[in-house]
């Protein structure tokens, strides 16, 4: 008999596997989290070796990609100047639904040391930022546990995007709000 | 609904594209993989061959020329690291070179100190050869050479990190030596890990790159430099000596260890990015050379490690914490900084780029009135407007990559 067939008489009866749509549409946003190459300053080269062969970041469904439109988060590897930070803000725009943002390295996070009239004094200004990792520069094994911990929070939220919180970007009183997720 | 002048509109500042033909003007970066960090180019194109290429610098701006000014000179050298990342050491070294040439100390550098500064220079040699490799081998196409030197990458890194605690911003050289003695067990780890480059680029890069039919169409007479042209863009390291100009600050004006180094210069003369791809492959074996040597001259060394010149650098710590005076010393040279004499001082080094050097303009101040830093990757980037001109657009990234720029000592 070949293996594939099934004997639905016997007690584990029929091969259905019972879930809710949320855990499945999340189990699959979650291991297959495609970052954008989006290297900005030192972090990038920790990024690199965390997609290389020590450290392999292909077995965890993470496969970088060139464009924004085929990925699913941004990790902001580096100092982001205020030259910069348009295309930042565009590039976030471009990505599709849902996206996430990891922001890595001090100088992302808060501008680090880079404390100048040139730095954007962290990312959170420009994008919405999930996981801030400390480091200057992270740790490949720092990537690493962010995007465990992304993963994490993933699979807590809803699939339905209209039930998922919004995040009130500026934190500015007046009229124009921005509404992202 | 009323047009909202947004920031999407394409705007190229002081670009004048003469737009009267079918050419088409396309924004490369700076988010493009093979940009190298944050290059933007604004390219002009005729079908594919590029007309005009105008490279955008300052994405990566971060204004350390100025930082450096309102910080210590010990303060900074941690600074120095985030210029050319691939390679810190290069960078903290040269900056220190600097100011101890200010300081008129660069002769009393204990020769231990020597010894360990000449290894971690060669070894973020190697490393930032590697890096190249394996990036340029991936902006060309060939994906397993990235996979496999960043492998060997990885093990020098381990190198690094066993000596100073970090992988890539190191901070391990000190203005008047080094802070820390070698390890146990490090030079025979050195001693194997040269060995396995040596195998390695050998029997895997150039197995698989030199004689590789793609590679070579790709990268042949693509790129292609005149020895005028890279003299008068002011060229230096590897783009210089791939046009054929013998030219390495190592043997020229030679600092800390090189004269006392047996190693050659190779020299290409096809100017082209296979003879500078040939160049690196070549250093990464005349840098192991160099590593072996000093792994003997470093048993016949003494036990000092930082320069003896109690007005600028704090004792050992034990004096520090037996004796009162080097104490008092300690706590002024902590608290207000060394304050150099009057004067200037620009000292070249050879980075794995190129000439890096630094200026510094000092007041008698603990800070630099002024710091200047030469750094090779900005004059490459600016001769990329010449060589990209004719070129095809698929030859781009093969340019680039050829260059080894990297952006943080650009834009600075």
């Amino acid at each position: 008999m070949a293996q594939h067939q099934v004997n639905y008489a016997s007690a584990a009866g029929l091969p259905i596997a019972l879930t809710s749509v949320d855990k499945l549409v999340n189990w699959g946003r979650s291991n297959s989290l495609w970052p954008l190459t989006y290297g900005l300053a030192c972090c990038a080269i920790e990024m690199m070796a965390s997609g290389a062969s020590r450290y392999d970041f292909d077995r965890m469904g993470t496969i970088f990609r060139a464009s924004p439109r085929q990925a699913d988060v941004m990790i902001l590897a580096g100092t982001l100047s205020k030259k910069h930070s348009e295309f930042a803000r565009r590039l976030y725009d471009q990505m599709t639904e849902p996206k996430w943002v990891i922001s890595m390295g001090s100088c992302a996070n808060t501008g680090g040391m880079f404390n100048t009239y040139a730095t954007v004094q962290g990312v959170d200004r420009i994008i919405p930022v999930d996981i801030y990792l400390p480091g200057c520069a992270p740790r490949p094994e720092t990537l690493q546990y962010a995007l465990m911990m992304l993963q994490k929070k993933i699979r807590r939220e809803s699939a339905d995007m209209k039930k998922r919180p919004i995040q009130d970007l500026t934190n500015q009183k007046g009229p124009r709000k921005a509404r992202l997720i | 609904m009323a047009q909202v002048k947004n920031k999407l509109t394409p705007f190229f500042e002081n670009l004048n594209f003469e737009r009267d033909d079918n050419t088409m003007v396309i924004n490369f970066g700076p988010q493009h993989p093979s940009a190298h960090g944050q290059l933007r180019l604004v390219l002009e194109l005729d079908g594919e061959q590029v007309v005009k290429a105008y490279p955008d610098i300052g994405y990566l701006h971060r204004g350390i020329e100025k930082m450096a000014e309102n910080m210590t000179y010990n303060e900074f050298l941690p600074t120095t690291d985030r210029l050319d990342y691939i390679a810190s050491t290069s960078n903290n070294y040269a900056y220190a070179l600097a100011v101890e040439k200010l300081l008129g100390i660069d002769k009393d550098i204990p020769r231990r100190a020597q010894v360990i500064r000449t290894m971690l220079l060669e070894v973020n040699r190697i490393i930032s050869h590697l890096f190249f490799i394996a990036t340029h081998a991936l902006d060309v196409g060939a994906m397993s050479v990235f996979l496999y030197a960043f492998r060997e990458r990885e093990f020098g890194m381990d190198l690094m990190e066993d000596y100073c605690g970090a992988r890539l911003t190191h901070s391990a050289v000190r203005i008047g030596g080094v802070p820390l003695d070698l390890p146990e067990g490090w030079l025979e780890n050195l001693a194997a890990w040269c060995d396995k480059v040596d195998h390695e680029t050998k029997h895997t890069y150039e197995a698989l790159l030199t004689e590789n039919r793609i590679w070579r169409m790709r990268l042949e007479d693509v790129g292609v430099i005149s020895k005028e042209d890279a003299l008068s863009w002011g060229c230096t390291g590897i783009m210089l000596r791939g046009s054929g100009v013998e030219y390495d600050i190592r043997k020229e004006e030679p600092y800390e260890l090189y004269d006392e180094l047996d190693f050659d210069i190779p020299v290409s003369d096809r100017c082209d990015s296979y003879g500078r791809y040939r160049l690196y492959m070549e250093e990464i074996y005349q840098s192991t050379k160099i590593l072996r040597q000093l792994i003997t001259m470093y048993k016949e060394t003494g036990p000092e490690l930082m320069a003896h010149a109690p007005k600028y650098i704090s004792a050992s710590k034990e004096q520090i914490m037996t004796e009162n005076y080097a104490l008092m010393q300690h706590f002024v040279l902590v608290t207000q900084g060394m304050r150099p004499p009057k004067g200037e001082v620009y000292v070249p080094t050879e980075s794995p780029k190129g000439e890096l050097g630094f200026y510094i303009k000092s007041e008698a101040e603990p800070y630099a009135y002024r710091l200047k830093c030469r750094a090779p990757s900005f004059f490459h980037t600016g001769l990329l407007q010449e060589i990209l001109v004719g070129t095809y657009i698929a030859d781009v990234v093969t340019i680039i990559g050829s260059t080894n720029i990297v952006f943080g000592e650009v834009d600075r």
